[in-house]
């Protein structure tokens, strides 16, 4: 039963730290599958983290906190939009830039606006998003096997938590059956195609980046006001690199997203949990090769055991008429 | 005279300083076929563009059925029931026939609705036209010709009424090229009007009932197909006499240069490509070889000329083995007086990047002459490039622009002038005229044919099979690997075209 209790634990946590890897990992199937490689969903994750602080703390209201970091995370698609889609910029070049904007102005800000060394300050409960129960999650703790996984592993977490599982089917939906994700696929792989049958891939491209802020403003809001109690520097910690790399390892698809980041979600739990811990027969393993397990991990099976992960054709690349 | 599908009046666009179309009038009756033909960069792809959309001109008015029209989009086009196969296939490749034509006339925001509705519609058109393809099929794993078919239902689909196909025979085989003008034909008596853009003169006299010649930006002359000729259409696309078959001596054939005895060749797959080829290419003889585009004559190619290992046999270079099997070294076979035109200048001739006087020396680099201390003699280099653009009449004559601003033609020149200038002993040359205008073709032929004089080994290899009967003192056929036959030049088309099938078997392998 012990073993149990341990693997309970460590699924609920593996659940909580995947929230945020879910929502970006599927913030950048948006853009990417529409051919706008987007290395910034870091950077977006970090601005909105930071937004959702500082209007929870100001507002005292979690939701105005959410909309803060959905607006900020968006203007930075836009920015990212402007200048790979109109401007036919580098799509690298835009990204990595909003990250370092970001990963800058936000500790510069922070510090002027509240002198905690660029943090936000820390919110009480009305500025956090609580935990939804599930009903008779607390009668039926104690069934035996059952009981904890109800009321342990699927009841008691953020509002945020469910969406981010929800919105894996619901994207699914979008891109495979709806007349929107049809042309935003196309538009990832043949612009061409799509400007013959006459649709704009401008504005078609701006809408999925316009996707890709929104729920990057969501995973960024889960960080600040759900994981934890206001922005601190840095917080993101690479999460928008392993959604990225998560994204990659799914061959861009919404089932296998979830699959990844519950897989990366579960390695960065376990390294968690096992800081430290000296294992039998290795012993004592550092806790910064348990950090890089992931992209490890991310290396060897992109390598070798899933096969080719053929990104969208017309991925990275500026649309421009034919002349 | 039936009524008007298209008129064009006084068309007009120009991309910076290039005056692209010139003042166009055109008119398209309803219910033909019309032929648009002219070199590359004569302004019919821009024309057609116009027509659809991409463009806007800068003056000038287009008419369809008679009503003026602002094509603003593809959008617009579409509306005014122009249809358009692009020579690049507006696919998804990854998306199946159905999707492919659904998108962008999806009918409403979800999909499903409009799958049973489409799917239908397209049983109709496919029985309508004869059209058969299988919606569900993913457009990567269909052939081309069947691809292009999807174009063609992709237009049907949103109802056009006129069809633009810009060089669609690029693409196909000669049986593909042979069925879809059979669909143009069906097209036609189900009262659509066609516009067929190419350069292939051939195509235009076998299908077309009108035809316009295009040159330098202007529309110079529109005849009735059945009272022009292909001299005259030569004539009026070049704007001076074309010789469409050079002339050229008796071959007097000396020594063997380069002897293949028993290659065999298999790809990637491990399909054999190249069965038990054997033969022997003498000084101062052309040798083509025949066949269906992918019956193994790109593979003896590659084999010969060191790209591509073989699996078994034996090349002699001037009585000299060279390791085919192994580790044959295409530089070390250029020293030893072997040159090679590849069949795709794009991806093996050429770096469309570089300048157009550091493609001239691409492979021969090492060369001492370029030499200047530890650097590249850039002033050499060029000044040697110049003299090769003099010779080829390449042009713009600009050593310095990048190779891929030249036009087919010219980049094709270069390679030749790269490779027959450095006075090799054996010259092999895939598709010399691929893609390349009628003008040039001439020069191309003439040059060949002039090697030839000077008593080079030619070994010619091309999937048209005018040029080979043009060219060829002898021609061997090609098939499933296989030599099937030699013939000599006059062999009747017929007869190269029952080898070139396999109809005849490789019982009557030569030899």
């Amino acid at each position: 039963m012990d073993f149990f209790q341990v693997f309970i634990e460590l699924a609920q946590s593996t659940v909580r730290v995947s929230t945020p890897l879910i929502l970006a990992a599927l913030a950048g199937l948006f853009t990417e599958r529409a051919g706008v490689f987007d290395i910034g969903l870091e950077g977006k994750m970090l601005g909105a983290a930071f937004a959702a602080g500082c209007v929870a703390y100001i507002t005292q209201s979690v939701y105005m906190g959410l909309l803060a970091a959905i607006v900020v995370s968006v203007l930075l698609s836009l920015v990212h939009g402007y200048a790979s889609i109109t401007q036919r910029g580098s799509q690298i070049v835009s990204g990595v830039a909003i990250n370092f904007v970001v990963a800058g102005s936000t500790v510069i800000l922070g510090e002027a606006w509240f002198k905690q060394g660029g943090r936000t300050p820390a919110l009480s409960e009305d500025g956090r998003f609580g935990t939804i129960h599930l009903p008779f999650a607390d009668a039926l703790r104690d069934v035996p096997i059952l009981g904890p996984i109800y009321s342990g592993l699927l009841s008691g977490h953020s509002p945020l938590t469910y969406l981010a599982f929800l919105m894996v089917p619901a994207s699914w939906w979008i891109l495979y059956r709806t007349r929107f994700g049809l042309r935003l696929r196309a538009v990832g792989e043949n612009p061409g195609a799509v400007d013959t049958a006459g649709i704009s891939v401008i504005w078609l491209r701006y809408r999925a980046v316009i996707c890709c802020g929104i729920l990057c403003g969501i995973a960024g809001a889960y960080l600040s006001l759900s994981a934890g109690a206001g922005f601190t520097k840095g917080m993101t910690a690479g999460k928008g690199y392993i959604a990225l790399a998560a994204l990659i390892f799914a061959k861009w698809r919404p089932k296998n997203i979830l699959f990844a980041c519950l897989l990366f979600g579960f390695l960065d739990a376990f390294a968690i949990r096992y800081q430290g811990f000296a294992f039998p027969l290795i012993g004592k393993v550092p806790v910064q090769l348990m950090q890089a397990l992931p992209y490890i991990l991310t290396v060897i099976l992109l390598a070798g055991f899933i096969g080719k992960a053929i990104p969208p054709k017309a991925g990275g690349v500026p649309y421009v008429k034919e002349r | 005279m039936s009524e008007l599908a298209i008129e064009l009046k006084g068309i007009d666009k120009s991309f910076g300083l290039v005056h692209a179309n010139r003042n166009i009038n055109l008119k398209v009756r309803k219910g033909t076929i019309h032929g648009i033909i002219g070199e590359n960069g004569a302004g019919k792809s821009t024309l057609m563009s116009i027509l659809y959309g991409f463009y806007q001109a800068d003056h000038g008015d287009i008419l369809i059925n008679g009503q003026k029209v602002n094509i603003r989009d593809p959008n617009a086009a579409i509306a005014a029931g122009i249809g358009m196969v692009h020579q690049h296939f507006m696919l998804v490749e990854n998306f199946t026939v159905l999707e492919n034509i659904m998108l962008g006339a999806e009918e409403s925001q979800i999909l499903n609705a409009g799958i049973t509705k489409a799917r239908a519609e397209l049983k109709r058109l496919e029985k309508e036209y004869a059209l058969e393809v299988d919606p569900d099929a993913v457009i990567e794993e269909l052939p081309v010709g069947i691809q292009q078919r999807v174009e063609i239902l992709k237009a049907l689909y949103r109802k056009a009424d006129i069809l633009i196909l810009d060089e669609p025979t690029g693409v196909l085989t000669p049986a593909e090229a042979d069925h879809l003008f059979r669909i143009l034909g069906q097209l036609k008596d189900q009262g659509k009007t066609v516009l067929l853009i190419t350069h292939k003169l051939r195509e235009i006299m076998a299908i077309t009932d009108e035809v316009s010649v295009m040159r330098r930006g202007e529309m110079v002359a529109t005849r009735t197909t059945s009272e022009t000729s292909v001299e005259e259409l030569a004539e009026l696309m070049v704007g001076r006499r074309v010789l469409l078959r050079v002339e050229k001596g008796e071959a007097k054939p000396a020594d063997v240069k380069l002897s293949v005895k028993n290659l065999t060749v298999r790809d990637s797959r491990g399909v054999t490509m190249v069965d038990d080829v054997s033969f022997d290419l003498r000084a101062g003889e052309i040798v083509g070889i025949a066949g269906v585009a992918g019956n193994g004559q790109s593979e003896l190619l590659e084999a010969i000329s060191g790209i591509r290992r073989a699996k078994s046999g034996m090349v002699l270079l001037n009585g000299r083995p060279v390791d085919v099997t192994g580790n044959a070294d295409p530089a070390e076979l250029r020293k030893c007086g072997l040159a090679h035109v590849p069949e795709d200048r794009h991806h093996v001739g050429l770096v469309l990047k570089f300048e157009e006087s550091e493609n001239a020396i691409l492979g021969y680099h090492d060369d001492p002459k370029y030499r200047k201390g530890f650097t590249l003699d850039i002033d050499a280099i060029r000044a040697e490039a110049e003299e090769k653009i003099a010779a080829y009449d390449i042009r713009p004559p600009n050593p310095r622009l990048k190779t891929a601003n030249f036009s087919g033609g010219n980049q094709q020149k270069i390679v030749l002038a790269r490779e027959m200038e450095r006075n090799p002993d054996v010259l092999i040359i895939g598709q010399p005229t691929r893609g390349v205008d009628v003008g040039a073709i001439e020069f191309i032929h003439r040059r060949i044919i002039e090697m030839r004089d000077q008593g080079k080994a030619v070994l010619l290899v091309s999937v048209e099979l005018d040029e080979i009967r043009a060219l060829s003192d002898r021609i061997l056929v090609m098939f499933a690997g296989r030599v099937v036959g030699e013939r000599a030049p006059d062999a009747t088309e017929g007869e190269l075209g029952l080898l070139m099938a396999g109809v005849e078997g490789p019982k009557e392998a030569a030899e």
